[in-house]
């Protein structure tokens, strides 16, 4: 039995402690919000919090997360107003949006650790999280914006 | 990702019951603005000859048409909240916003009160739901004004009748209906319930567009932005439902494969399997269906996963086994060494070209690609008393419906696919396989909901791939240099052979695609298509046969200017020559992206205006750094103009960095300002990822590249930092609307390309660059 706390519930499990972390998350909590794009850490769709710490789901097996914090998501803000999602939304970041969860939760731990981010930074940190729509140049200025680098780009006026 | 109309026509048979529309109603509820069926007759193409069907355009060309029926479209609750029905799948181009904010324009409705939900697949209440060929907006655009307008004039005789006043003395303005005269006003939701009853209108004025308060402004945010950026939106993979199974596939690995015999003993073995059975297939061509396979469902898809690893199949590998790529390219160089059948011929080029001062030749190879959306192909289905309803992330949902109907004999009524948001499209999701192969693993075990998924491995490995293609080129320049004799020879497998056994010609749809319509202005010209057999499936990528045909174009005219000593996009302004319309149909385009050759010629001043802006952007003519250049390369596609100019460096190992790119777009009236920047931003991220890295080989039939280690795509760290869109306005909304999703991506190849000839002298003739410049 693994016993762990998600987005600030305490959860166990009894299935194969081998099934990677984004498997339990999606088909046993029902919490989609994480994506599937690669299934070997090399899109970054499925990136979480664990301990704090970004970390790609599809590889990471429940059994180590017995004892810690999962963050996905759905449990970044009560009420889905973290500074990166509001700067995500403020941008018009999304296209499709299907990466976009994996590159919040990966933005929200670059700012956690490096508030004010340099461009470079910004690619060290991001270029693990692919985006195929493209949105690489919002999903920099949003980063800048959450980071109080940038003003917002609509000031106001987006309907 | 498009179809012509009678290939589409063909692909998309149904004769839905009308008993569909109570069975399939959505929107029902008190005072809900959806009750019948227009009475308008139906506009689609039931009852028309081929022929006749041909000379239809735009939207009436497409299989069933369109509707512009408030009822159908058009929901107001008693509280006033407006829910609109967007009947094209949203796969990020941004449409359930953009249709959203349309009727709500028309309406007059208050966006804060404003939601749209997604139609089902029924072309014949919808019309056309094909999502692809860059047409949501051009085709749907007036459509959906119609729709607006018209629940706005219902409203306006609702609330006039109420309050016995004449309607023109009724006004409705942001969700409020006014008697100026009386000083009386009433909320839409209040006269809903009576809108509803009337007939609708048919003589319908639309608003001034002066007066838009969406249309156009480019201020509307996404629709979808919270559910997004919180987790809560809903795409293939997400669907939830109780009971529901998980599965996955183990499919052949070369095109045409089948399954000999399989040994699932081990498989059986893993906690959570339910099911594992054979899927029939394997058959050339494979048309939209399943490949064939064996399919493994289970509690959980780690539980399908770990079965799938442990199956033992034994396969026949069919025709294709031997399907290598590289082998292959050398055929096509061959074939493209010999004449071709002629597409596009005028005066003597034999002629010219022996008389020519200066000959040029040169060829271009463009790979395999795959579209790989983030989210993979994935679907639940659920097959239980003789019913079928599918949840999809798919492209065309009428397409779904019917091979549904085809897989599991079932009659239309019996079959519903609905929608959910597509993570990413591309043109892969044109193609329904996956949704079959969901419902045939619910219908195996007996009617539970089956979540269907497919792999990164899945998704490279058995595609609809973009084809492969070699184009060749030879000109002869006169003594000012220009070109007096052009012959081009493009071969590539068509997209026709998954419908058909191999026509190894191109279709005129693909022809059309910047080859017949190259707009040059050269007295001499002639265009050959040689045969090409097909060893994949092929299908349609974004932009399709506008990349090989864009970057051979584009690029050739740059290896002219300087074989002419000339700057080179002054020499491409002189080629295309002054400003005039081009007819499509005189040149030999006979598709010209389904619309009317009168309401669409190509005008080559709207050509020549991109590329100006473009390089204007760039900075066109400034003295460059060593190492660096500046390119520019214009397309016309989709019926709109598009230009890139690059500025790239490359350094002294001959490593490729784009530092900036400006991309101009002239698609006649802009109804997202926003959307056209967007799809422009990615469009550039998405031609300079198969510019630069991405290609898929085969060895042995089979996909060489696995992941996306091996079929890289564009990430942040090699984005250009600054990615300038320059929007060409088109200064009246009466002009024809021109695609968005794809126009951004042909000029973007060609035109780096161009940039790194500039910043090191060297020429680069296939795709992708890779370290081609270490050497």
């Amino acid at each position: 039995m693994i016993k762990l706390t998600v987005n600030g519930a305490a959860r166990s499990f009894d299935g194969d402690p081998d099934m990677p972390l984004l498997w339990y998350l999606r088909d046993e909590l029902q919490l989609t919000g994480t994506k599937f794009g690669c299934g070997v850490s090399l899109c970054g769709a499925c990136t979480i919090h664990l301990g704090g710490a970004a970390t790609r789901a599809c590889i990471t097996p429940v059994s180590a997360a017995e004892g810690q914090e999962v963050v996905t998501i759905e449990g970044l803000s009560p009420d889905g107003n973290h500074p990166v999602q509001v700067a995500w939304r403020d941008q018009n970041v999304a296209q499709c949006g299907f990466c976009q969860c994996g590159q919040i939760m990966q933005a929200a731990a670059l700012l956690k650790d490096t508030p004010k981010p340099t461009d470079q930074d910004i690619d060290d940190t991001m270029s693990g999280n692919i985006c195929r729509c493209g949105t690489y140049p919002r999903i920099r200025t949003a980063i800048h914006q959450a980071a109080g680098q940038t003003a917002p780009a609509t000031k106001g006026e987006r309907l | 990702m498009i179809h012509d109309a009678k290939l589409s026509a063909e692909l998309a048979k149904t004769k839905p019951a009308l008993d569909n529309v109570s069975r399939r109603g959505i929107l029902g509820g008190a005072g809900a603005l959806v009750l019948a069926l227009s009475l308008r007759p139906a506009r689609a193409d039931e009852t028309q000859t081929e022929e006749q069907k041909q000379q239809k355009f735009g939207a009436d060309g497409m299989p069933h048409g369109w509707r512009d029926d408030p009822k159908v479209f058009v929901a107001i609750a008693p509280d006033g909240t407006v829910t609109v029905t967007n009947h094209r799948s949203d796969m990020g181009q941004g449409i359930r916003t953009s249709v959203a904010f349309t009727v709500a324009d028309e309406l007059e409705a208050d966006w804060s009160k404003v939601k749209v939900v997604q139609a089902w697949g029924d072309e014949t209440r919808f019309g056309n739901q094909d999502t692809d060929g860059s047409r949501s907006t051009r085709h749907f655009f007036q459509h959906f004004r119609h729709a607006g307008a018209a629940a706005r004039l219902m409203l306006i005789q609702a609330a006039a009748k109420q309050w016995g006043v004449p309607v023109s003395e009724v006004t409705a303005v942001n969700h409020t209906l006014t008697h100026a005269k009386s000083g009386r006003t009433l909320g839409y939701g209040a006269v809903a319930q009576a809108a509803a009853e009337l007939p609708v209108p048919t003589d319908v004025k639309l608003k001034d567009p002066k007066d838009f308060r969406y249309i156009g402004t480019g201020k509307v945010g996404l629709i979808d932005n919270f559910d997004i950026t919180t987790g809560k939106a809903i795409y293939g993979l997400d669907t939830k439902l109780d009971g529901m199974l998980y599965a996955v596939v183990a499919r052949p690995a070369v095109y045409g494969g089948k399954v000999k015999s399989f040994d699932d003993s081990e498989a059986k073995k893993v906690p959570g399997v339910v099911k594992i059975f054979k899927i029939d297939g394997g058959e050339i061509p494979s048309e939209f269906m399943p490949l064939g396979g064996v399919a493994v469902v289970a509690k959980n898809t780690w539980s399908a996963m770990k079965a799938r690893d442990a199956l033992k199949i034994t396969w026949d590998d069919g025709p294709n086994a031997n399907y290598d790529t590289d082998v292959f390219r050398k055929e096509l160089e061959a074939a493209a060494r010999k004449p071709g059948k002629v597409v596009r011929t005028q005066g003597d080029v034999d002629g010219a070209l022996a008389k020519a001062k200066t000959k040029v030749q040169a060829e271009y190879f463009v790979p395999h690609l795959a579209q790989a959306p983030m989210e993979p192909p994935a679907a639940v289905a659920r097959v239980k008393d003789g019913f079928c309803e599918a949840w999809a992330c798919v492209q065309g949902p009428q397409a779904a419906n019917d091979r549904l109907m085809k897989a599991l004999k079932l009659p239309d009524d019996k079959v519903k696919v609905n929608v959910t948001l597509l993570g990413g499209g591309f043109g892969r999701k044109s193609k329904p396989d996956y949704v079959v192969e969901a419902a045939l693993c619910s219908q195996a075990v007996g009617g539970a909901p089956v979540k269907l998924a497919w792999t990164r491995e899945d998704d490279l490995h058995h595609g609809f791939y973009h084809t492969i293609s070699v184009e060749h080129l030879e000109a002869g320049l006169d003594e000012k240099g220009m070109p007096v004799a052009w012959l081009h020879r493009s071969v590539a497998p068509t997209i026709g052979s998954i419908f058909a056994p191999d026509p190894k010609h191109e279709l005129p749809f693909e022809l059309g695609m910047g080859l017949v319509n190259t707009p040059l202005n050269i007295p001499n010209m002639r265009l050959e298509n040689p045969e090409a057999a097909a060893h994949v499936r092929v299908g349609w990528f974004r932009s399709v046969s506008n990349i090989p045909h864009a970057f051979a174009i584009q690029s050739f005219v740059s290896e002219l200017a300087h074989a002419a000593g000339r700057e080179p996009k002054e020499y491409l302004l002189e080629l295309i020559g002054p400003d005039r319309k081009i007819s499509p149909t005189e040149i030999g385009d006979v598709w010209n992206y389904g619309e009317d050759p009168k309401r669409y010629p190509i005008e080559t001043g709207r050509l020549r205006g991109v590329i100006e802006a473009a390089a204007k952007g760039a900075g066109w003519g400034r003295e460059m750094p060593k190492g660096s250049g500046l390119g520019v390369a214009g397309h016309y596609s989709f019926v709109t103009y598009t230009a890139v100019a690059a500025e790239v460096e490359v350094d002294d190992k001959g490593q490729v960095k784009v530092k900036a790119i400006d991309i101009a777009v002239d698609c006649g009236p802009q109804v997202n300002p926003e959307r056209i920047r967007s799809q422009m931003e990615g469009a550039v991220v998405m031609g300079m990822g198969l510019a630069l890295t991405s290609e898929i080989t085969f060895k042995q039939g089979r996909a060489v590249q696995n992941n996306f280690d091996g079929y890289e795509v564009l990430r942040i760290d090699a984005a250009p930092k600054v990615v300038r869109v320059h929007l060409v306005p088109s200064g009246s909304w009466d002009g024809p609307l021109g695609g968005v999703g794809e126009p951004g991506v042909p000029p973007v190849a060609p035109a780096i390309a161009n940039a790194i000839f500039a910043a090191t002298g060297r020429r680069v003739r296939q795709l992708p660059i890779r370290d081609q410049l270490s050497a």
